[in-house]
């Protein structure tokens, strides 16, 4: 644990920390496996929408790496990646809700992430939370 | 696909995943008898593997062949990762990632069923 000591490498993957870490992999699996299928097999029925698949993948796996590697520079990049996706699941979840035409088919984000019991919601906002955390130590 | 197999394994990995949020609840890293269960509960997915290919073999096609086969060899990956990420730092927050990894198992299968059953609409 001595590396833990210096303020300058910010450790995120530690403790409580590694639970984090371990629910973005799970998720960065969920969506990129869901935007792979989309895409392959029916891409011509809701382009929008599958490719805000593909995005919330591609932040899923940025976020799961950021957040499992220390540094100044993975943190920034977390910090990046948990608001991008906060934005993204209140954006898309509005517009889903409000627009249904826009988005036939469903993705990670669509209802806030009612598909996937709201995680998605939840998740940034944890995540943010934990960086602000780790910061101060 | 076989459904009793489906729910014995949903089942059995969703006990596992009570046993280590319960564990850790009570404090507890991760002991060997957790870690023989989700040894028995991944050797249960690699029969559903196997249960699947040869229901392949016998001809019978799911809704769509990419998917399902993604699905089956994706899940054998989930609780080896999960839980060498896990002990690699030995807490109790190892106890509940276990438990997490756990979680994601019956999900999985019921994604396999789905798109089995899809091509037999």
């Amino acid at each position: 644990m001595a590396e833990r000591t210096d303020g300058a490498r910010r450790v995120t993957a530690t403790g409580p920390g590694r639970i984090l870490v371990a629910v973005y992999g799970i998720f960065a699996l969920a969506a990129t496996s869901r935007a792979a299928v989309q895409i392959s097999t029916k891409w011509h029925e809701a382009p929008l929408a599958y490719t805000l698949s593909a995005v919330a993948a591609v932040i899923y796996i940025v976020a799961t790496f950021a957040l499992a590697r220390r540094g100044d520079v993975s943190f920034r990049l977390a910090v990046a990646a948990c608001g991008t996706e906060l934005l993204g699941v209140l954006v898309v979840g509005t517009l889903s809700v409000f627009d249904k035409e826009a988005f036939p088919d469903a993705t990670v984000w669509s209802g806030y992430g009612e598909g996937y019991l709201f995680i998605p919601l939840v998740l940034p906002v944890i995540g943010l939370l934990w960086l602000r955390r780790t910061a101060r130590r | 696909m076989i459904t009793g197999f489906g729910v014995a394994l949903a089942a059995g990995a969703t006990l596992v995943a009570v046993w280590a949020f319960v564990s850790a609840a009570r404090g507890r890293e991760p002991g060997r008898a957790l870690l023989v269960a989700l040894g028995v509960v991944e050797a249960l997915i690699v029969a559903q593997l196997v249960i699947g290919i040869a229901l392949l073999i016998a001809g019978d096609r799911p809704g769509s062949m990419v998917t399902y086969l993604a699905y089956l060899v994706g899940a054998l990956v989930i609780l080896p990762v999960g839980a060498a990420w896990a002990l690699a730092e030995r807490s109790r927050s190892s106890t509940v990632i276990l438990g997490v990894a756990c979680l994601a198992i019956p999900v999985m299968v019921e994604r396999i069923h789905q798109i089995w059953g899809a091509g037999h609409g």
